[in-house]
């Protein structure tokens, strides 16, 4: 009895402190960083249950893409990791049965779809841009991934991690995007391919990959290991 | 002469739900600002004090985040509490009567005659009892967290809810909506607060259920 009504107050007092809303103190204790954790966790599940495979991000009119597209990173563009097409390996792991590495000149080289889509950013802003690639379903398909699985996860050159859902995956308009605007992806943009997903948040597009995995183990994601959802869908 | 008393009572589904939505809105105002701050829609910011997320510099320090990510899971949580909440009053106003009972008749005549009435500080608040202009404040906050679910619906999932935003004449607009009404939400919370501390007895209802206050003047309509 009154275990219960100490925690009635500890509640009562807590709320207290809410409606203060000093912001600095209480997203910081741990207790109220476990409680949102769960939230979010439950939001992912919420966000799996929402998502249409097959119902397909809105396309834009090829004038409404932007030709300078917004170049954002947690570094400047001249620190943009430049990668050499001589030795540019892209390696394979996990449940896929030909891991054997891909050149440039052989990604290229697979069968290409454009798309005009729009980037939307967690922080609110959103471009249109036209990219052209491979839909990753085909490459998945090529090297024999194991689309039961249930994760697909991506290490970066520039050090940056990510990992998707399989059905956000399969998605037909999930590309592996060689071309911006027509032109070969340039360095600050990824090159030589980003995983462009109109489906997700900017940042679950990543950039620079050099290495694919298929996975029941839910990948851990650069900004998601900093407190951002993990599913971010859209 | 007996004296006469009014009553203002309100159940107790009606206070949980009334400060559950209360206490999720001020959530998603903070949080909401510092996530607004990370892409200012307009040529200002809010001061971080005054937002939810915990300390920015610490964030950034830590992990290069401006307390974005905490915002975000604070918005996604209260969220739930929210809508849960909403459609919950909206339910149990209508079923119970509260909405009609309380909130109507109210025509754009007595609206205007009460609001000048207020302006010039002559309008009597009676306890239990709504004048126009309450009426009409309280469906507006009604409507106003409506189009606050269905623009954030089209912000979080503009792919999966579209063409929704293209009722808000699309993703950015939508952002812009979000926006204005959030700040009529604000104006709203300011006066509602500020009339409570008026008349204190209204808050006293809605903590304990009841209030009652010796009625001031004893008209004929009264003693019937």
């Amino acid at each position: 009895m009154t275990f219960v009504r100490r925690q009635a107050l500890r509640g009562g007092l807590s709320l207290g402190a809410l409606t203060l809303l000093t912001g600095c103190d209480l997203s910081d204790h741990d207790a109220v960083q476990r409680v949102l954790a769960r939230f979010s966790q439950w939001n992912d599940k919420v966000q799996a249950a929402i998502f249409g495979p097959d119902r397909l991000a809105p396309t834009f009119p090829e004038a409404q893409a932007v030709k300078d597209f917004r170049y954002n990173a947690w570094y400047g563009p001249d620190k943009a990791p430049r990668l050499d097409s001589a030795d540019y390996r892209l390696q394979l792991a996990g449940r896929i049965d030909d891991k054997r590495a891909w050149s440039v000149d052989e990604l290229y080289a697979l069968p290409q779809v454009s798309q005009v889509t729009r980037h939307v950013c967690v922080e609110g802003w959103s471009m249109i841009g036209r990219w052209s690639g491979t839909p990753l379903r085909t490459f998945l398909e090529r090297i024999g991934a194991d689309t039961t699985a249930r994760y697909v996860g991506f290490e970066c050159a520039d050090g940056y991690y990510e990992g998707i859902d399989m059905p956000t995956a399969l998605h037909p308009q999930t590309l592996m995007a060689f071309r911006l605007s027509d032109e070969i992806l340039p360095t600050k943009y990824g090159y030589p391919f980003k995983i462009r997903i109109p489906t997700k948040l900017g940042f679950k597009n990543p950039k620079f990959v050099t290495a694919i995995y298929i996975t029941d183990k839910q990948p851990r994601g650069y900004w998601t290991d900093r407190g951002y959802n993990w599913f971010s869908g859209i | 002469m007996t004296p006469i008393y009014d009553e203002q009572r309100h159940p107790l589904s009606r206070r949980i739900l009334h400060w559950v939505m209360a206490l999720s809105i001020l959530v998603m105002i903070g949080s909401g600002w510092r996530i607004y701050n990370a892409s200012p829609i307009f040529g200002f910011t809010f001061p971080d004090w005054a937002t939810l997320g915990g300390d920015v510099e610490a964030s950034l320090a830590r992990h290069g985040d401006p307390g974005v990510a905490s915002a975000i899971e604070w918005h996604f949580a209260a969220m739930w509490t929210l809508v849960i909440a909403y459609l919950l009053f909206v339910l149990w106003g209508i079923v119970t009567g509260h909405f009609w009972r309380d909130f109507l008749p109210v025509s754009p005549r007595s609206v205007i005659r009460d609001m000048v009435d207020a302006l010039r500080f002559r309008l009597e608040h009676r306890l239990g009892e709504y004048n126009a202009v309450q009426k009409v404040a309280y469906w507006g906050a009604l409507a106003a967290v409506a189009m606050m679910i269905l623009s954030g619906i089209a912000i979080w999932k503009p792919v999966q809810s579209y063409p929704l935003e293209l009722l808000f004449g699309g993703f950015q607009g939508a952002r812009l909506v979000h926006f204005l009404v959030m700040a009529g939400i604000v104006l709203f919370l300011l006066v509602h607060v500020a009339l409570t501390l008026l008349v204190p007895r209204t808050l006293l209802a809605m903590v304990v259920g009841r209030a009652t206050e010796l009625r001031h003047t004893v008209t004929s309509e009264d003693a019937r």
